[in-house]
C-alpha cells in the first residue's frame, strides 16, 4: 500500500492553503486528492469579485483567487492528483479513493487533513409544501449551471434564503436578463452579509421580504407560481397574508452544512451545531492524526477566514508529523446564551483565538469568557451580526488561571 | 397485429410484460409517462406485506398471500432487493389489542408465521417505541424491496425477450373491432387481440373507452411521507404499523433498502388524480402520528419528502376481470396496497383466469438468459472493481459523492434494455441525488452525461415527464 506523510482531501481554499502551511513547516511527502478535474473548489464558480482583501490586500474574483492559491504551490512539491474522489476512511487513517487514472486505491496516510468544503441544505431538509416539479434548486447548484456550464435555470426567479449565495444569485440572474422578483427570509435579519445585501439587492432594486417564507410551489412539470406569508414570532406562516409571484424558478439559499460523511463513518465526533467536527486549537479531530478546515470545519462565509484556518490546520498537521510529544492539558470550550457556536470545542494551553457566532443579532453587549464561573475575559462589541464571524484570542498565561471548563457568552454591556 | 397490449408500465404492467413474454406472443407494453414504474409504483410504503391484513374473501387476501410467497425467489432470481426484516402491529391499550388479536387470528388462518409480544418483548428489540405500546403483533415474514427497481428489472427482460415498450405514448382512445381493438395512443395506432388495462389510477377512464358504464370508479388517495437520512443509529430497524382503522393501514415507520427511513402515509381523498404534492397539513399529520409508536425521531435529518396517490376502488377490492361488453379487454383496476405486494399473484391470476382463456399460450423457444439488476461497483471486491475500470476508466469516475455512484455506472443503466431518458429515471435505477446532497453535486453531472449519451442538448433533459426541463437557456 502507498503511504503518505501527510493526505489532503479537497482542493478548495482550505486544502491548498494547509498544504502550503505543512510545506512551510518542512513536511515534504504530501498529497492532495481532489474530486473534481481542477483545484480551487467552490472559487471556481464564484466570478463575482470580493475575496482576498485580507490574504491578498486585493478584491479578486473566486477563479484569481484560486489561481494565487495554486501558484503559491508551483514551487513546492506538493503533489496533487485530481480526478479522485476519497470514498471512506478508517481509524488508522487508511483512505480509500478512486479515479480513472489510479483506479481503486487505498492509501496510508501519517496525518490527514479534510478539507472538503460544505453542501446546500436542499428543499426536503426544510420541507416546502406544495409541488416537487423542475425549476426548484438549490442557488449553488444554479450558480453552476450558469457559472461554469453556461445556462440559466429560470427567468422569473424567487429566491428563499438570504445567504450569501442567494443574494449573489440575485445580482448574477438579474445581470443575465432574469427578473428577480423578491427574495424572502425567515428570520427577521438576513443570514448574508451586509455589503452583498447593499450591493445585489438594495442596488438592483430587488425587495427584500424579511420574516416571510413559501408556503406554496405551484406547477405541473415546471414551476408556475411561488406563494409567500408572512411569518410571526414562533416562525409560523400567518394567515391572509399570502403574496402569489408568477415565476419559473424557486431558487433555496437557505443554509450550508459541512461534508463530514467520510470523517463521520470513521467515527469522529461531530458536533450538533456546526456540523463539522470537534477540534483543537490545532484543528484536529477526536481521531488522532485527523484534521479538519475551511467549510467541512463550519461554515465560513469570507474565504480568507478559510486560508487563515487552512494555515493553522496545516501548521497543526506538521506539528504533529514532526514532534512527538503533545500537550496533554486541556479544556474544553463550550457557547452559552446567544452564543451559537464557538470553535475549537478543545483548548489546549497556548497563545489561542477562539472564533464564535452569534444566534441573533446584538447591539452594544459584551463578550464573556468565562471558567466555571470565574470571569477571565471580557470584551465590548457595539453589534453582533449571525453572519459574521468573531474572534476573540486568550493566552497562554490567561487559560493558565483556569480551573473549570470555558464557556463563551454574549450579554448586554452594562 | 399484437397478441397483447398492456396499458401502463407500473408493477402491474411490468409483471404481466415479464410473465406474457415467456410465451410466443406478440406484447407491447404502452406507458404515458417517460419511464416506467412512474405512477402509484414509484412512491408508496414498498412493503410485501405478508398478508394478514386484508378482510376474508377478498382477492386482496387471496392474492396477497400468495404473492408475499412469491417475491423472494423473484428478486433472488432477478437478483434484486428483498430484505425480509420482519414488522410489527403496535397496539396501545385494551381496545386495539382485541383488533391485534383478530388480525393474529387471521395470519394463523393463512398460516402466515406472527407471535404476540408484550411491550417488554418489544422494547428489547427496538429500544425507541413509544411507552403507550402495550402489545405488537410480530410478523417476521414482511418483507421490503425497492419496487422500481423489480418493475425496471422485470421490464429489461420482457424486452430482451421481444416485447415493445413505448414510453411517452398516452392510449387515448380504445375501438372495439370483429377481432381485438384498434388502440389509438398519442403517437399513432395499434391493433391488439387482447388489451390488458393496467392504467392504475386511471384505470376507471380507460376502462370508459370501451364500455360506457364500468362496474368500478377509482378516487385518487394522496399518501404523504417525509425520508429521513441513513443515520448511524438508526431509529428502527424493523417496519412498524399502527392498528389499522377504517382509513387504512396508518402511519407506519419502514426503513428502505438503502437504510432510509420513511415516516407516512396519510390518506386523504383528492381530486386531480395525479397530483402529488406534498401539503403543510398532511406533512404535520405525520408528526404528530408517528409519536404514538415511536420516539426520538430525529426530525433534524429529514431529506425530503414526496408523496404518491392509491388507486382507491369503489369496491374495496381488486378489480381483477375481463370487461363484460368486452371479451378480450382485461381490467387490473383499483390496485391500491397491498398491490406490490400482490403484484406477481396478480398476473398469475389474470394469466390464468383470462388470457390463457383468449390466447394460446406456447412457450418460446430459445428464451433468452435472465437479464439481471445491475451490479454495482459497491457490490464488488477491489479486484474485481479494478478490473472493470481498467477495462472503461469511466467506472473510476465518482460522479454521486452521497452514493458513490461512477460515471460508467450511469452510462451502463442508460444503456440497459428498459429506456432512462430523464434524470428521475437515473436516480430510480442507481439514486444519484437521493442521497444527502439531493442532486446538488451531482444533478449537473448527471445532466451532462444523459444529454451526452441520449444525444440531446442540456436544456432538452428533463426532470421527470415532458415539459419538465431543468435548464431554460444558454446565457
Ligand atoms: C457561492 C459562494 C459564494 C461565496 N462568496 C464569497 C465572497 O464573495 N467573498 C469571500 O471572501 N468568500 C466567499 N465565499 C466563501 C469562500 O469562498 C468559501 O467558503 C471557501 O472558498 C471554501 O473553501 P473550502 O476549501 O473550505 O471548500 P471548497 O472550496 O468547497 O473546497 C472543497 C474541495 O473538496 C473537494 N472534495 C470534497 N469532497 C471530496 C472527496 N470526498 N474527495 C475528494 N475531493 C473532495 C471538492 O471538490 C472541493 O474542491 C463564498 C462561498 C460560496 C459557496
Ligand atoms: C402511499 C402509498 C403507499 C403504498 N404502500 C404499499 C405497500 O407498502 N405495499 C403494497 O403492496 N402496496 C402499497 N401501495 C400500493 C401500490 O403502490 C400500488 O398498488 C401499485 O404500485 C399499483 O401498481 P400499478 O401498476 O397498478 O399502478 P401504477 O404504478 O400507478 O401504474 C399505472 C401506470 O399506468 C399509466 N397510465 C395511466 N393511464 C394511461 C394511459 N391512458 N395511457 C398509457 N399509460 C397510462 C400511468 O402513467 C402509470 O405509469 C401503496 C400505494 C400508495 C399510493
Amino acid at each position: 500500500m502507498k503511504t503518505v506523510d501527510l493526505v489532503i482531501v479537497g482542493a478548495g481554499a482550505g486544502g491548498l492553503s494547509a498544504a502550503l502551511a505543512a510545506w512551510n513547516a518542512g513536511i515534504r511527502d504530501i498529497l492532495i486528492l481532489e474530486k473534481e478535474n481542477d483545484t480551487g473548489g467552490i472559487l471556481n464558480q464564484c466570478i463575482h469579485t470580493g475575496f482576498g482583501l485580507h490574504t491578498f490586500k486585493e478584491e479578486l474574483s473566486g477563479p484569481e483567487y484560486a489561481e494565487r492559491c495554486a501558484m503559491m504551490l508551483k514551487d513546492t512539491d506538493v503533489n496533487i492528483q485530481c480526478g479522485t474522489m476519497v470514498l471512506s476512511m478508517t481509524k488508522d487513517k487508511i483512505l480509500t479513493c478512486s479515479s480513472a487514472e489510479h483506479g481503486l486505491e487505498k492509501i496510508q496516510a501519517r496525518a490527514v487533513v479534510f478539507a472538503s468544503g460544505c453542501r446546500e441544505r436542499s428543499r426536503g431538509a426544510i420541507q416546502i409544501p406544495g409541488s416537487r416539479c423542475a425549476g426548484i434548486l438549490t442557488a449553488g447548484t444554479a450558480q453552476r449551471y450558469l457559472n461554469i456550464d453556461g445556462w440559466m435555470c429560470g427567468k422569473r426567479v424567487l429566491i428563499l434564503g438570504s445567504g450569501d449565495i442567494g443574494l449573489i444569485m440575485a445580482r448574477r440572474m438579474t445581470l443575465e436578463g432574469a427578473k428577480v422578483v423578491a427574495v424572502a427570509e425567515l428570520m427577521p435579519y438576513s443570514n448574508g452579509l451586509p455589503r452583498n445585501i447593499k450591493q445585489c439587492l438594495d442596488d438592483f432594486g430587488i425587495p427584500l421580504y424579511l420574516s416571510h417564507t413559501i408556503t406554496q410551489i405551484e406547477g405541473k412539470h415546471r414551476v408556475s407560481a411561488a406563494v409567500l406569508s408572512q411569518v410571526d414570532e414562533h416562525l409560523q406562516p400567518i394567515k391572509n397574508t399570502e403574496k402569489r409571484f408568477e415565476v419559473d424558478a424557486v431558487l433555496l439559499s437557505v443554509g450550508l452544512i459541512p461534508e463530514n460523511t467520510i470523517l463521520e463513518e470513521a467515527g469522529a465526533l461531530i458536533h450538533p451545531k456546526t456540523r463539522g467536527p470537534v477540534v483543537d486549537e490545532q484543528c484536529m479531530t477526536s481521531l488522532d492524526g485527523v484534521f479538519a478546515c475551511g467549510n467541512s470545519l463550519h461554515v465560513h462565509d469570507l474565504v480568507d477566514f478559510v486560508y487563515a484556518e487552512g494555515q493553522r490546520c496545516g501548521q497543526g498537521a506538521a506539528a504533529y508529523l514532526t514532534q512527538s510529544l503533545k500537550q496533554e492539558k486541556c479544556v474544553q470550550v463550550g457557547a452559552a446564551g446567544n452564543v451559537s457556536y464557538v470553535l475549537p470545542q478543545i483548548l489546549h494551553f497556548c497563545d489561542a483565538k477562539l472564533f464564535f457566532r452569534v444566534k441573533t443579532p446584538m447591539k452594544n453587549c459584551a463578550v464573556v469568557l468565562k471558567s466555571g464561573t470565574k470571569e477571565l475575559k471580557k470584551m465590548k462589541k457595539i453589534s453582533l451580526l449571525p453572519s459574521v464571524m468573531e474572534e476573540i484570542t486568550v493566552t497562554k498565561e490567561l487559560l493558565e488561571q483556569c480551573e473549570d471548563d470555558l464557556t463563551l457568552e454574549v450579554t448586554s454591556w452594562n | 397485429m399484437k397478441d397483447v397490449v398492456i396499458i401502463g408500465a407500473g408493477i402491474i404492467g411490468c409483471f404481466l410484460a415479464y410473465d406474457l413474454s415467456k410465451y410466443d406472443l406478440k406484447i407491447a407494453v404502452v406507458e404515458k409517462n417517460m419511464d416506467v414504474a412512474s405512477g402509484a409504483t414509484k412512491a408508496n410504503s414498498a412493503i410485501v406485506h405478508s398478508g394478514h391484513d386484508p378482510k376474508d374473501g377478498t382477492l386482496k387476501a387471496l392474492l396477497n398471500v400468495r404473492g408475499s410467497r412469491m417475491y423472494e425467489q423473484i428478486c433472488k432470481d432477478l437478483n434484486c432487493h428483498y430484505e425480509k426484516i420482519g414488522a410489527y402491529v403496535l397496539a396501545c391499550g385494551a381496545e386495539e389489542e382485541d383488533t391485534l388479536l383478530q388480525l393474529a387470528k387471521q395470519a394463523e388462518n393463512r398460516n402466515i408465521p406472527f407471535e404476540v409480544h408484550t411491550h417488554q418483548e418489544i422494547v428489547s428489540r427496538e429500544q425507541n417505541i413509544s411507552d403507550e405500546v402495550t402489545k405488537g403483533l410480530w410478523l417476521p415474514s414482511t418483507a421490503i424491496i425497492t419496487p422500481w427497481e423489480v418493475s425496471c428489472v422485470l421490464m429489461d427482460n420482457a424486452i430482451e425477450r421481444g416485447t415493445e415498450l413505448h414510453l411517452n405514448t398516452e392510449v387515448t382512445s380504445i375501438e372495439k373491432m370483429n377481432h381485438g381493438y384498434r388502440i389509438v395512443t398519442s403517437k399513432g395506432e395499434m391493433m391488439s387481440k387482447v388489451v390488458i388495462n393496467c392504467a392504475g389510477v386511471h384505470a376507471d377512464e380507460v376502462t370508459a373507452m370501451v364500455n360506457p358504464h364500468p362496474g368500478f370508479t377509482i378516487t385518487a388517495r394522496r399518501g404523504e411521507y417525509f425520508v429521513l437520512d441513513h443515520l448511524k443509529d438508526p431509529v428502527v430497524s424493523i417496519i412498524l404499523f399502527p392498528v389499522p382503522s377504517s382509513k387504512g393501514k396508518g402511519v407506519l415507520l419502514v426503513p428502505t433498502i438503502h437504510h432510509n427511513l420513511l415516516l407516512g402515509p396519510t390518506s386523504d381523498p383528492i381530486d386531480e388524480k395525479e397530483n402529488v404534492d406534498s401539503t403543510k397539513e398532511g406533512l404535520a399529520e405525520v408528526r404528530e402520528k408517528m409519536h404514538k409508536l415511536i420516539k426520538n425521531v430525529p426530525m433534524n435529518q429529514v431529506v425530503r419528502t414526496f408523496s404518491g396517490n392509491r388507486p382507491s376502488g369503489s369496491t374495496h377490492d381488486f378489480v381483477l376481470e375481463e370487461d363484460d361488453l368486452n371479451p378480450g379487454f382485461l381490467i387490473c383496476g383499483a390496485i391500491e396496497s397491498p398491490g406490490i405486494a400482490s403484484a406477481p399473484a396478480i398476473s398469475e391470476y389474470m394469466i390464468e383466469h383470462f388470457v390463457s382463456k383468449r390466447l394460446q399460450l406456447l412457450n418460446k423457444n430459445n428464451l433468452p438468459a435472465l437479464v439481471l439488476r445491475q451490479r454495482l461497483l459497491s457490490e464488488m471486491s477491489d479486484t474485481e472493481r479494478n478490473d472493470k475500470i481498467s477495462k472503461d476508466s469511466r467506472y473510476g469516475k465518482i460522479v454521486c459523492r452521497c452514493e458513490q455512484i461512477s460515471e460508467g455506472e450511469i452510462v451502463e443503466a442508460i444503456h440497459r434494455n428498459t429506456p432512462v431518458l430523464t434524470l428521475g429515471a437515473v436516480k430510480r435505477r442507481l439514486r444519484p441525488g437521493m442521497g444527502r446532497c439531493q442532486g446538488g453535486f451531482c444533478e449537473p453531472l448527471v445532466l451532462k452525461i444523459l444529454a451526452r449519451e441520449l444525444k440531446l442538448s442540456l436544456n432538452e433533459i428533463v426532470l421527470e415527464e415532458a415539459g419538465s426541463n431543468v435548464l431554460l437557456e444558454k446565457r
